[in-house]
């Protein structure tokens, strides 16, 4: 046999965000800018390992645990410290018990295994809604798991804010007992939020077609700076009595990025459903992975147990979140010392991690080769990427290629 | 390894709850955990390896060390150095550039993976009826994860023969000249789970000379490294010299019992393929699976493997570590049967000894598995199954006198 079994074997295109990283790292401009991956980045432009997550490491050394396998659903404590940080302690649902949450590989791993979950489980569809943009790996991990895809308007490229009355007619019009997928906080790619008296009305009409909502949470604390304000809309639907199933992510609020640290929760009934809920999710787990990585578990454990140490997690997610909102001015601001005419006010109505420039493709190509600033083809910049060094380079080339 | 019994007392994973939850407990009252599938000391505990502990200080101590994304394939110093020691230090293969790795979440995730990619490319594409081959017994998870990576024809092939307690040579041969061309058969690289029963180099040439001749794809599940005789170059035996034969293969390496890094998840999943090109297209196929399952791997247990194969001291003493457990096994297996001998205990026992890695399959019935488990709390398999590593120099004498009992008052 001198062929090979992989003949027939396409090269895979490089992945469309991973890819902007791989390209950046190769152009060899001092200037040059990475605004791809969703990473946050010091004023230095330096990877940021947060005080508090190494004085947790520095009690796990000391303490000199094993390292036994952990369960299938992962490390107890840290599914119940997740849940609460999602729902808040005082919840209903985590006084009631009527939850199951699991430790997932970071936001991925917990959108795999809801989205298999409910490809096994909800009988009532197969389609998911997903906000128009949305992610880019959400439509093929749902489709990996063997649903499928659609969407309800909600970017208005014209004002580059929320189109509420797009979002609201589409999803009015969702077949019942579809699956809706929801941005908790900081929308990822557009940075628009909906408002609460806007979520409101959402959880209305959800509720009223009866749709299977699907929250994905990868910034709570990173996008207003208070986790409280940043899961609202979570807690306002299971307050509206809709059961919904939440994903949740550390890689960004506590900067575990590489550590996987995740979380999976379903609302229940009750207990019993909750329990009947978790054995099914064990069963999809186990030929996955078997179980998951305990190092990153620990560390959010130690930071979401100990008050010292979460009080001063709290502190220092509130000042990602404030540098992020300062470059943000820092760069209309210098978009303005410019001349550019356009309005920028988009850019600062946004929120969180990423902000939708409204840059189009033939500018964002302008902007990689002429430029060196790398981002993704949809015009989204990563904010985390900005400082004040180069937050100037940025506004001048913006309006390079935009005037 | 999380075990459950294919056909048991118990429901699924109580034997985990049991030992997370009753450990102190276990210890005082003489109940024996043999069903686990992690080391123990002969102080029955936990081991992390001394190289691990030194190299995790290292690490902590590192402040140039960050918490940032891995690539999507993993850590390359990994990824390379853990091809390197299944495929040995001058394999050709890699000389040749014709090796890719692709850091998984332990020995799951890369069977996982490499399940996912024959089923999307394999065979054509998208062909789910491949048939898929799993020994029969084997580690009850192989079945689930083919089938969740959407494979619809598992079958069985034989491996152990229950009456002569050993390896069904013939039997496995028939299956494979029976099975269609192109299946996919997983082989236990070495220190098969559960039976402890391997092929003897020569069976595995026959083994090898069958599969090329039928074009039966090898998908090698290596977790017991090194463990198993406590020589990682033997116990690569299997796997190289299919790669020396020409095979195009994938190996699903665990580092979780030969590193003892059972919850960190380490695992490489090992692509030997004809040529780079290939291989390259292979490894790009298999980063969009992994970017919907996980995205990318966890960075910690693959920092750890990575700066103990590349650094000579660091390495030569984690072979020896390895060999430390290897050579502990090895002694209760040679101790256990000598006991039985000694008590004139009914039946055969030279296959304590002659299986090899964690597991034993002692051969005792269901009946005599209940007494052991309700009367004498030693807690094994169903199937017979017993973990080693629960035994230690305090309990062989009650292990053995138990075995004696369970087998003259149950036939």
């Amino acid at each position: 046999l001198g062929l090979s079994w992989w003949s027939h074997v396409e090269m895979g295109p490089p992945d469309p965000i991973l890819g902007v990283t791989e390209a950046y790292k190769r152009d060899t401009n001092a200037k040059k800018m990475n605004l791809g991956v969703g990473a946050y980045r010091d004023d230095n432009g330096k990877p940021y390992v947060l005080n508090s997550i190494r004085k947790a490491e520095a009690q796990i050394a000391a303490k000199k645990m094993d390292k036994e396998y952990l369960p299938i659903a992962g490390l107890a404590e840290f599914n119940k410290a997740s849940a609460e940080l999602a729902l808040g302690d005082t919840n209903e649902v985590i006084k009631s018990g009527r939850y199951v949450t699991v430790q997932t590989i970071s936001g991925t791993g917990s959108l795999r295994v809801g989205a298999s979950f409910l490809q096994r489980f909800f009988k009532y569809s197969r389609d998911v809604y997903l906000p128009k943009p949305s992610w880019g790996n959400h439509t093929p991990i749902f489709r990996d798991a063997g649903m499928q895809l659609h969407a309800y308007r909600y970017y208005d490229p014209k004002t580059c804010g929320f189109d509420f009355a797009g979002a609201l007619d589409d999803i009015s019009k969702i077949p019942e007992q579809s699956v809706i997928l929801f941005h908790a906080c900081a929308h990822n790619p557009t940075g628009v939020d909906p408002r609460p008296e806007q979520w409101k009305e959402l959880a209305a009409v959800v509720k009223k077609r009866n749709l299977f909502a699907f929250f994905d949470m990868a910034y709570q604390g990173f996008a207003s700076g208070d986790i409280n304000r940043d899961s609202w809309a979570v807690r306002h639907f299971i307050e509206q009595g809709i059961n919904v199933v939440l994903s949740q992510s550390y890689a960004k609020n506590m900067g575990l990025y590489g550590e996987r640290v995740g979380a999976f929760s379903v609302i229940c009934k009750d207990v019993d459903e909750a329990k009947r809920v978790e054995s099914q999710l064990k069963i999809l787990i186990r030929p996955m992975y078997s179980n998951p990585p305990i190092n990153g578990a620990r560390i959010a454990t130690i930071i979401l147990t100990s008050p010292d140490l979460r009080k001063e997690w709290l502190e220092e997610v509130k000042g990602m979140a404030d540098r992020i909102i300062d470059m943000r001015n820092q760069l209309v601001a210098n978009l303005k010392k410019e001349g550019s005419s356009h309005n920028w006010q988009h850019i600062t109505d946004q929120i969180g991690m990423f902000c939708y420039t409204g840059l189009k493709p033939e500018q964002v190509e302008r902007l990689t080769k002429e430029f060196s600033i790398y981002m993704t083809k949809d015009g989204r910049i990563s904010v985390a990427g900005v400082t004040s060094g180069n937050v100037g380079y940025l506004a001048r080339a913006i309006h390079q290629v935009s005037k | 390894m999380v075990t459950s019994v294919s056909h048991s007392l118990f429901p699924e994973n109580v034997f985990t709850r049991f030992h997370q939850a009753l450990s102190p407990w276990l210890v005082e009252r003489k109940t024996l955990l043999f069903s686990l599938a992690a080391y123990r000391t002969d102080e029955g505990q936990p081991w992390v390896l001394p190289v691990v502990k030194k190299v995790e200080q290292k690490i902590a101590n590192d402040a140039s060390l960050n918490h940032e994304y891995l690539p999507i394939l993993g850590l390359p110093e990994f990824r390379a150095n853990a091809s390197r020691i299944v495929l040995g230090e001058d394999s050709r293969a890699i000389k040749e550039n014709r090796v890719g790795g692709v850091q998984c979440l332990g020995g799951t995730g890369g069977l996982r993976i490499g399940a996912e990619f024959l089923r999307r490319w394999y065979n054509g594409t998208n062909n789910t009826a491949t048939p898929v081959y799993i020994s029969s017994p084997s580690w009850e998870n192989h079945n689930s994860v083919f089938v969740n990576a959407g494979f619809k024809d598992i079958r069985a092939y034989r491996y152990w023969d229950a009456a002569k307690r050993g390896l069904d040579l013939e039997g496995l041969l028939e299956d494979m000249e029976s099975a269609p061309e192109f299946s996919i058969f997983v082989l236990h690289a070495c220190a098969h789970n559960p039976t402890g029963t391997d092929p003897t180099l020569e069976q595995w040439k026959q083994i090898a000379a069958v599969m090329k001749r039928r074009f039966l794809f090898p998908f090698f599940d290596s977790a017991y490294q090194g463990f198993a005789s406590g020589c990682l170059d033997r116990d690569a035996w299997a796997v190289r010299y299919f790669v020396s034969e020409g095979f195009e293969l994938f190996c699903a390496q665990s580092f979780s019992k030969n590193f003892g890094l059972y919850n960190e998840r380490v695992g490489n999943l090992s692509v030997v393929g004809k040529d780079a090109d290939n291989v390259q297209r292979v490894l790009s196929q298999m980063e969009k699976i992994v970017r919907t399952i996980w995205s990318n791997p966890p960075s910690q247990g693959a920092r750890i493997v990575a700066t103990t194969l590349t650094c000579p001291q660091l390495f030569a003493e984690w072979k020896d570590n390895v060999k430390t457990m290897a050579d502990r096994v090895l002694l209760m297996r040679s101790e256990l049967r000598a006991r039985l001998q000694a008590l004139g205990t009914p039946g055969t026992w030279n296959h304590i000894t002659e299986q090899i890695g964690m597991f034993s399959f002692t051969g005792l019935n269901p009946k005599q598995v209940e007494y052991m488990i309700k009367e004498k709390h030693i807690y094994l398999m169903a199937s017979g199954r017993i973990n080693m590593c629960g035994l230690t120099t305090k309990n062989l004498d009650y292990v053995a006198s138990s075995i004696h009992e369970a087998v003259t008052k149950f036939q």
